[in-house]
């Protein structure tokens, strides 16, 4: 199973793709509207990513309120 | 439809709804593109009725509260039929609300049950908040997973009475719903909502936009939402049509629900509108020159055709694969929750698909103003729905002044709060505190706020109180949070933003570390509720006797500061 600093690596890996940021520039500390310029329904779009990417189904609801990769990536991991 | 003067209350209404067209399905619930039920009026009846015994006989009494805090689903709808044919009265939460917030609301309504999904309740359950709501004693869970911990909760789908339950026939004047409208942080606004206002704006919007069965609404607006509560259950009930639901609101699944359920009518905020925009845009950019300007020269024809009114049939022809992106049979987007830029509102109408944008508030029961199409202004938010009155007081020389509006679909006041009921609704006319003009035809338009709030693109209500709590114990003198056009009226409802205001101790410094403890703060915020920038004033804040900042002195202050400059990014 992966480590929780693997999974964190692998979303700041998917968001730098998916929203075309420079690589290397995302954190995991990082709050993603902020430094994404995201809006609520670009976020969404990013979870689908997720579940397919590890193969998990991450309800709306979980990762509601959540705006930094560390606690996404804490919200992906339970669901391992 | 049902003849609706016919009724006195929300559950007697739905309650002949359910015999008159029990084989039509109201229901469909899909989950990542999959059609996971469908429920017609009859099995709807069926699973609400032993619910509604079993809240009976677990005591809960006519004029007794009940909180509902789900996603959009079957379960929110049957529960609150279930409450209502009990003669209770719904509180209906956001599902996005914080734990700590939802049970500030929950104390305050006096909710004796609440009605709650599993993976919300398991974080209400653990938050510091339960201890304070003392009143709610039962609590109902949905889709609790096998071996779960509920926490002194019942399982919802556990909760059936056996036997008839009594029906409980209401009042019109009768108190049928307490819906926040903001109050979080600060006072909360828990607006009183009669049958009688519920019934009066379902005549009202219906006469413009009516369902029929076989109409498919699209229910993406939180539900205990006004206009999702009404477009997205009371009004498609009353008419025997359905309401399609679907359990994760991503983009993708919302684009492919169109097709798939041949979606009549959806209602909207305007970021999900600017989503779609953005979407067919793209699409339309990728078309080859050719099939570019075919497309083009149809949209001018389109544009042209419709000029002063809208002909689907015709619209449908001319742009096939737009429409049939759409399902081919949407009537009209219903647009509100936040004002909408014109060109977002024009881009849809001339591709043929006819926007129903308008203005309300929760305190009017929902919409006050529809466009009506006839013709389509997308400057405008339409004239009054039948029975509302509309007037702009005290008008300055622009014509500009402050909205108000009287109407039996206005709220009954808010909860517990008779002095600020009475200085909202005066002599019966509810002051809206948004700032408007009417045209020569009719039609209002809308030129900012008088309030000290924001309303997002997602249709958020954010009072500037509410954020405060956020900077409590700030190592500053003193700090207090604004709407920035409340400090300098813009005329505009677009890019509102929140601004913090903050005077620094005698001899204090602004340091870097102070900037990071502001924006920490602020990321602390979810998304909407988020600070913009912030001031540095160097005087002393305006106190009452008992030290409570005068915000409207502190605002007049503050107006005299260039904004540009005295506005600092967090």
């Amino acid at each position: 199973m992966r480590s929780l600093e693997q999974t964190t690596r692998e979303i700041l890996e998917l968001a730098t793709t998916h929203f075309k940021a420079v690589p290397g520039s995302l954190k995991a500390e990082d709050d993603f509207y902020k430094k994404l310029e995201i809006d609520s329904l670009q976020a969404l779009e990013l979870l689908s990513r997720l579940e397919n990417h590890f193969h998990i189904e991450l309800p709306d609801y979980e990762v509601q309120g959540v705006s930094d990769f560390k606690t996404l990536a804490e919200r992906v991991q339970a669901r391992l | 439809m049902l003849d609706l003067s016919k009724y006195s209350s929300i559950g007697g209404a739905v309650r002949d709804a359910l015999d008159t067209w029990p084989g039509e399905v109201c229901l469909y619930e899909s989950d990542r593109g999959e059609e996971k039920q469908r429920i017609t009026y009859r099995e709807f009846k069926e699973r609400a009725l032993p619910l509604a015994k079993w809240l009976q006989d677990s005591g809960f009494r006519p004029g007794d509260r009940a909180s509902i805090i789900m996603t959009n689903q079957s379960k929110w709808l049957i529960s609150a039929y279930a409450i209502f044919f009990c003669g209770g009265v719904l509180v209906p939460l956001d599902y996005k609300l914080k734990p700590e917030e939802q049970w500030t609301l929950l104390k305050h309504s006096g909710a004796s049950i609440l009605i709650t999904e599993y993976a919300i309740w398991r974080q209400l359950s653990t938050s510091a908040g339960r201890a304070e709501a003392v009143a709610v004693k039962t609590v109902l869970v949905t889709e609790v997973p096998a071996n779960s911990d509920l926490a002194s909760a019942t399982s919802w789908e556990s909760a059936g009475g056996t036997g008839h339950p009594t029906f409980v026939p209401r009042k019109r004047e009768d108190l049928a719903c307490i819906v926040y409208s903001s109050g979080t942080g600060g006072t909360p606004k828990g607006c009183m909502m009669t049958h009688g206002n519920y019934l009066e704006q379902c005549v009202a919007l219906t006469s413009l936009y009516p369902f029929w069965p076989g109409v498919k609404y699209l229910s993406i607006l939180p539900t205990n939402h006004a206009i999702d509560f009404m477009v997205g259950f009371f009004g498609p009930f009353t008419c025997g049509a359905a309401v399609v639901h679907l359990r994760t609101l991503r983009p993708e699944f919302v684009r492919e629900a169109f097709p798939k359920y041949q979606i009549t009518y959806v209602s909207l905020v305007p970021l999900v509108l600017k989503n779609l925009q953005k979407g067919l845009q793209a699409r339309f950019d990728e078309l080859p020159a050719a099939k570019r300007r075919l497309f083009e020269s149809l949209r001018t024809i389109n544009k042209a055709l419709t000029r002063n009114r809208p002909l689907l049939p015709l619209s449908r022809l001319l742009l096939k694969q737009v429409h049939a992106a759409f399902g081919g049979k949407l009537e009209a987007l219903i647009v509100g929750g936040a004002f909408t830029e014109p060109q977002t509102l024009q881009f849809f109408y001339d591709l043929g698909i006819p926007v129903a944008n308008g203005y309300g508030l929760t305190e009017a029961g929902t919409a006050v103003t529809v466009n009506d199409l006839r013709p389509f202004r997308a400057d405008t938010v339409g004239k009054p729905l039948p029975g509302m009155e509309v007037r702009i007081l005290n008008p300055d020389a622009d014509g500009i002044g402050q909205v108000g509006v009287r109407s039996k679909t206005v709220m009954a006041g808010y909860l517990n709060e008779p002095e600020l009921t009475a200085q909202t609704i005066v002599d019966g006319w509810l002051m809206t505190g948004d700032m408007g003009r009417f045209d020569a035809t009719g039609h209002l338009q809308l030129f900012g706020r008088k309030k000290n709030m924001i309303v997002t693109e997602e249709g958020k209500n954010v009072y500037a109180e509410d954020v405060e709590q956020a900077f409590e114990g700030l190592p500053v003198k003193e700090y207090c949070v604004f709407a920035g056009n409340y400090i300098w009226p813009s005329r505009s409802m677009v890019g509102e933003q929140l601004i913090l205001v903050i005077h620094l101790e005698p001899g204090q410094a602004f340091t870097e570390e102070l900037r990071k403890e502001i924006s920490a703060r602020n990321s602390r915020l979810i998304n909407y509720k988020r600070i913009h920038g912030f001031v540095l004033y160097n005087d002393d804040f305006p106190l009452t006797a008992s030290l409570k900042i005068i915000r409207v002195a502190l605002a007049e202050r503050l107006r005299k500061l260039n904004r540009e400059q005295a506005v600092l990014p967090v």
